[in-house]
Order: C-alpha cells, then structure tokens, then sequence
C-alpha cells in the first residue's frame, strides 16, 4: 500500500486555506462562479488552497463542476 | 442560465411550500447526480461484491434529500439552487464509493511504513535535492510530531488512504482528521522554514 512519497502531498499547500467543513459550505459559490465567471480562485483563494490539499474535496470539486458544466 | 435560474428558483419555492411536486423533483435531481458521481468512480467499485451501484446512488439521493429538506433555510443564494443541492448528492455518493472500494482493505496506522522508499524526482540532482528535504521531513515527523499527527499524516499523504475511509476507521470526522494533517502540516512547514530549508515551489 506504501507509496513514494510524494513532498507535496506532505507538506500541503502554503496558502491559508479553509477547513474541509466551510469547503463543502461554499463549495457550490465557488463552482457556479467558475463556470459563470471563471475567477472563482482569485476571488476565493482559501478555498483554492484547501482543494490542493485535501483530495477527497477536490474529488467532490471535479464532480460539481463537471456536473454543472454539463447543463450550463 | 435563465432558464436553469428560473428552475432553480421555482423548485425552491416549491419545497419551501411543501409541495410533492417539488420533493419529488428534487430527488430525481439528487439521483441524478449521485448516479453522475459514482459513473465517475465505477473504475473503483469493479471488484466490490454487495449492493450494486444504482442500490449505492440512490441510499446517496435518500440522505442528501434529507439533509437539504433539514437545511433549506440555510440556502442563501450565492450559488444557484440546484449547484447547491447536488453537493450534498456528490458528496453522499462519493464517501460511499471510497468506503465500499476499501470495504475490504486493511488500514494499517504505521508511520515508519515509507521510510525506505526513495524521493523521486526527475533528474540526479532534483532527486538529490528532494532526498535531502524528505530526509529533513521524515526527521521532523519522528521528532516533532504527536502519535496522531504522524497516523493521519502518513495514512493520507504518503498511503492515499481516502480520508472519509480514514474517518470511519478512527470513528472521527473528515473535519476532524483534516485538521490533524493541517496542524501536522503547518508543524513540518514551519521547522524547515526556521531549519533553511528552501520551500519556494513546494505546493500542490
């Protein structure tokens, strides 16, 4: 299961970021502003910072997005 | 957009009235999107014996219909309304795929697991200067860090343990966990940086 280590991933992002529970709050702003807008990471950089860092959120992220722009 | 706008707007109104309508026009949104999610993530329920994907995306719908009826006064227009119930619809089904694909695996909290592994790195001397930081890290993590913090590090940052699977194993929160491997992160940051340590570029 061990992988090589990847420093990155160890480190996380050096922004401040949000936590995973204000993500998944403002997630849906951050979607619709980039699909409508396409500044959601300047206007937003916290929540930028916590999808580099946290997979399961960028997961949950690709899939918003994807879906949304799918119907826009 | 308008036309999306305007359906978002009369389908809230419609579940803030209690009309049947509305509710059953809201699932069949949520369905929707759970089927999407776990379509994306079929690659990892190949092997999964139980439930099949469908039974997985609509238990997905149940919650999130739930938990978006519990906090429609919450919804305060910064994104459309259906942008905002699918994440709950997404993230339902997504912990559920990342649970059942390791449903059957082994979490194994041990810290010392990837210390022999090289760094990577493209040339000689890229390896050679991540060798010496991920020398550097793996000291701090040794030294600096609580028993915690170096579980939770190591189990999603270097053994890509997803962390709602993570979550449940150490009967916590994802919110919880990340904070963990947020504090731990900020730790191993903060010595290099005060060790010299050169971290310009190092970030996801």
């Amino acid at each position: 299961m061990t992988t090589e280590p990847n420093i990155d991933r160890l480190l996380g992002p050096a922004a401040p970021e949000v936590s995973c529970d204000e993500c998944f709050e403002r997630i849906d702003a951050y979607v619709d502003r980039e699909v409508l807008q396409g500044d959601a990471e300047a206007a937003m950089p916290e929540l930028a910072a916590h999808l580099r860092g946290c997979p399961a959120c960028a997961e949950e992220h690709a899939s918003l997005r994807a879906l949304v722009a799918g119907e826009a | 957009m308008t036309t999306q706008s305007t359906t978002s707007c009369g389908l809230l109104e419609g579940l803030r009235a209690g009309r049947d309508d509305a509710a059953a026009e809201l699932h069949a949104l949520l369905l929707r999107a759970a089927r999407f999610e776990i379509g994306r993530r079929a690659a990892a329920l190949e092997h999964v014996r139980g439930e099949s994907a469908d039974d997985l995306a609509l238990q997905a719908a149940d919650d999130a219909f739930v938990a978006i009826m519990r906090k429609l006064d919450d919804f305060r227009g910064e994104s459309r309304f259906t942008t905002w119930a699918y994440k709950f619809a997404l993230y339902e089904a997504a912990v559920r795929v990342r649970r059942r694909s390791w449903q059957q695996r082994e979490v194994v909290l041990d810290a010392d697991s990837w210390l022999a592994v090289g760094a990577g790195g493209d040339s000689p001397a890229d390896r050679a200067g991540r060798n010496e930081l991920l020398g550097a890290i793996r000291e701090l993590i040794a030294a600096k860090l609580s028993e915690r913090q170096r579980e939770v590090l190591v189990a999603l940052a270097v053994n890509g343990v997803p962390i709602d699977v993570l979550a449940e194993r150490m009967d916590t929160t994802r919110g919880a966990l990340y904070k963990t491997l947020h504090d731990a992160r900020r730790k191993l940051r903060a010595e290099l940086a005060a060790a010299g340590h050169d971290l310009e570029g190092i970030s996801p």
